[in-house]
């Protein structure tokens, strides 16, 4: 059997193929996004981008319905926009395998929350699998459709971020065809009205205690007996951290977290003389167990906020007095010197920095959302005041705006990317036409999904599998919501853009700036002449340092007996945005000699 | 090598080839037999922040991360992130370090400083203490990308991979176009580290 190395993500999609996956869906969001990347490189599924997590689910729920193996993945904070649908799917049950990956962020790498999804499969009593590296993420997902096939739920799979993007070796097997059923009509089943639902509720009662009697005695709810001085009881990633650290202890390792094995656990419990939890932020498992009447010791031990590792588990066993005091090199960082952050900052040339700055000029209440532009909300830019979910901008705009008395105070403005609007802004910027609010929209369309590594969405037309499609006209959608004033900008004028922002700043009406130019990243710009400063004519007033491309320096000995700003010619996106802020034209493009 | 298991960090800045150098040794060790794991953070992290990845290889590997204080060999592709992550190193470690500085905002805005003199910071290490010049070797050979091929070159060196491995990693992990001049890249960092090693 061939070996190759694969993160947890590619092992997902290859368990997808192998099963006979046909219809994949997602909306992309860190750390799951190549999950689907990955399997729309088989020809033999369906795999599309969706506009939100909602309508992925929902897609992949009708291949299920249609009798197809299907499969839909989300970062954490995206099952909260599916789970209007799962909840209820909990209820109908499937047709064919249904699986949810979630891919969870704990220490929020990429995130705004670090919620611990393993709690949607207890608020939806579905069956729930935890992968602890590569191999399981591949395995977990053929087991999954075939246990959601056999038992008639959807099946969550929820993978974190080290599982995610780890590495590791996984055995490849052969795709296996599942060809569909075939939608068989059965409304007491699909048609979820009150009569029917009622009919429902009892039956995924009784699915979790048959869901429970498989959890006492699949082999990946697995004990490894060791010394019976302490039984740690684990999954996922946690498990890795524990046997890391304590190899000697006994262990139960639960593939599967939800159901839990109470019998099993029970059994594992009477052999040991204490109980240790190690799971990663919330004490889901701890709860459970003490439910069962369990003494378990966990979050006394391990922090409940953000990411384990090998140290925090070592720490946290050594405060239970089952590590000996182990001798570890001295840390060198004592005698090493401060050192500065890189904290992550926007490309040179970003369309995003012009209109951020001419936003912060303003100095009004600008709402913000989530993309690369979340980034303008920090220094030395700061010109975004709010970050809450995916398409919050809008809405939240709305509130401060019908809040605030209206004559007295100035437009909110909300900063909303193009992938994001398409995921959630398209209802909330309705209600602001609706409701009759004022609210200034500035949409970036820089034309792709940017901050996950660049993602095709409606706005671009083009499909994940790459094929032409319909593009949306993000224009005329704006009107058709009952905006009248929907202007473009060319972010890269910086006047225009003021002048733009200005006039519809003073106007009564609520309205929608729409920037034009894409990611640097897409690599549709052309590059022009760098620019380059007139060390003679820079006063070194600093202005243009507050755009915060990373092209731009301080050169504190760079003037006579002064300092002046400098331009990297190499990382020079020649966009001209810094010419444009001096006020003494020291910035022109070309050498200066 | 503790309980079986090599642990080699390998940090720098986003846009250095951090991750594709990761790939290239993590190939390498598997196709010599060993069990792997590599674990890195991507997403933000890109956007000119630090960027890290662990591999680890031996018999039997757990942690994804490599615990602190058992890092075998650091690879640091920038000479500031060698400071930052010199403490996870184990006592007998080794640090190689590109000579090269990629200078942060809060630096070149004038916020903060860039650290003068690394090296002595490392006197303690003595001769596990490499400092390699891949960034103007890279600069020669016309291709800055070549910059971490060069490291893994002299990485290669101090490693317990076969040259067979590597040779049919960095060919499965490469472009054909780019093989050649990349296997040109990673003899002139091989060498780097024997021309040292033969000094002391």
């Amino acid at each position: 059997m061939k070996r190759v190395l694969l993160s947890g993500n590619e092992a997902v999609a290859r368990g997808a193929y192998e099963a006979g996956v046909r219809v994949a869906a997602a909306y992309p969001g860190t750390p799951s996004t190549e999950i689907l990347e990955s399997i729309a490189q088989y020809p033999e599924i369906y795999a599309e981008w969706s506009p939100n997590e909602k309508v992925a689910f929902d897609v992949a729920a009708g291949s299920s319905m249609a009798g197809a193996r299907s499969l839909v993945a989300m970062k954490h904070v995206g099952a909260n926009v599916a789970a209007d649908s799962l909840l209820t799917l909990s209820y109908t049950g499937l047709h064919g395998g249904l699986v949810l990956v979630s891919a969870d962020d704990p220490g929020m790498h990429s995130s705004q929350n670090e919620q611990d999804n393993r709690y949607y499969a207890k608020f939806a009593q579905i069956l729930m699998l935890e992968p602890a590296d590569s191999q399981e993420a591949k395995d977990y997902t053929l087991l999954g459709l075939e246990l959601s096939e056999r038992f008639d739920t959807p099946v969550l799979l929820r993978l974190t971020t080290r599982v995610s993007h780890s590495k590791g070796p996984v055995s490849l097997g052969k795709r296996k065809e599942y060809l569909p059923g075939g939608f068989i009509k059965d409304p007491p089943k699909w048609v979820m009205v009150p009569g029917y639902a009622r009919a429902r509720h009892p039956i995924v009662l009784k699915r979790v205690e048959r869901l429970q009697r498989y959890a006492e005695r699949t082999r990946i709810n697995r004990i490894e007996w060791g010394n019976r001085e302490v039984g740690i009881i684990t999954s996922g990633i946690s498990y890795q951290y524990a046997k890391e650290t304590l190899p000697s202890a006994s262990f139960l390792k639960l593939g599967i977290s939800y159901p839990l094995p109470s019998k099993l656990i029970s059994h594992f419990a009477s052999q040991v003389k204490r109980i240790v939890v190690v799971e990663e932020l919330e004490p889901f498992l701890e709860e459970q167990l003490r439910g069962l009447g369990i003494s378990a010791e966990g979050k006394q031990l391990f922090p409940r906020i953000g990411e384990l590792n090998p140290e925090l588990v070592e720490k946290g066993l050594r405060r239970a007095g089952l590590l000996a005091l182990k001798r570890r090199p001295q840390p060198r960082g004592k005698d090493l010197p401060p050192l500065f952050s890189r904290p992550p900052v926007l490309c040179p040339g970003c369309p995003h920095m012009g209109i951020m700055l001419a936003l912060r000029e303003l100095k009004i209440i600008a709402t913000g959302d989530i993309g690369c532009y979340t980034l303008a909300a920090l220094p030395p830019m700061q010109a975004i005041d709010t970050c809450i979910a995916m398409g919050s901008s809008i809405g939240n705009a709305l509130g401060i705006e019908k809040a605030l008395p209206g004559e007295s105070s100035s437009k909110i403005a909300a900063v909303i990317g193009d992938s994001t609007f398409i995921h959630s802004g398209i209802p909330a910027l309705l209600d602001v036409a609706y409701n009759r609010g004022r609210v200034m929209v500035i949409l970036l369309d820089n034309r792709t999904t940017a901050m996950t590594g660049g993602q095709d969405h409606p706005g671009t037309g083009i499909t994940l599998k790459g094929e032409e499609s319909h593009k949306l006209d993000l224009f005329r959608l704006c009107q058709a919501l009952g905006i009248e004033s929907v202007r473009e900008v060319d972010p890269y004028n910086l006047q225009k853009t003021r002048a733009v922002l200005q006039e519809e700043l003073d106007s009564p009406l609520p309205s929608v700036i729409i920037t034009n130019r894409p990611c640097i990243l897409l690599g549709m710009g052309k590059k022009g002449i760098a620019y380059s400063v007139d060390a003679g004519k820079c006063i070194g007033c600093r202005l243009c340092l507050q755009l915060g491309c990373p092209a731009l320096h301080w050169e504190p000995n760079g003037g006579r007996g002064k300092g002046v700003a400098g331009i990297d010619a190499l990382s020079c996106y020649t966009c001209g945005l810094c010419a444009q802020l001096c006020k003494h034209e020291a910035i022109r493009q070309g050498d200066e000699a | 090598m503790r309980r079986g298991v090599q642990n080699i960090l390998i940090a720098g800045v986003g846009g250095q080839g951090v991750l594709l150098a990761s790939e290239i040794i993590a190939e390498a060790a598997l196709m010599s037999g060993f069990q792997v794991k590599k674990s890195e953070i991507h997403g933000m992290a890109q956007r000119g922040g630090v960027v890290t990845s662990h591999v680890r290889y031996g018999e039997r590997v757990y942690s994804p991360l490599i615990p602190v204080g058992e890092v075998d060999m650091i690879l640091a592709f920038e000479e500031a992130e060698a400071l930052r992550w010199a403490a996870t190193l184990d006592e007998e470690g080794i640090l190689i370090v590109n000579r090269q500085r990629i200078l942060p905002p809060l630096v070149t805005l004038g916020l903060a400083d860039y650290p003068h003199d690394i090296s002595s910071a490392f006197s303690s290490l003595e001769d596990r203490y490499m400092e390699v010049e891949a960034f103007s070797l890279a600069q020669e050979m016309g291709d800055l990308r070549l910059v971490n091929t060069i490291m893994l070159g002299a990485a290669s060196v101090l490693l317990r991979i076969p040259l067979a491995s590597w040779n049919r990693s960095l060919r499965e992990k490469l472009p054909e176009s780019l093989l050649d001049l990349n296997r040109a890249a990673f003899e002139k960092g091989r060498h780097l580290v024997t021309a040292k090693t033969k000094q002391t």
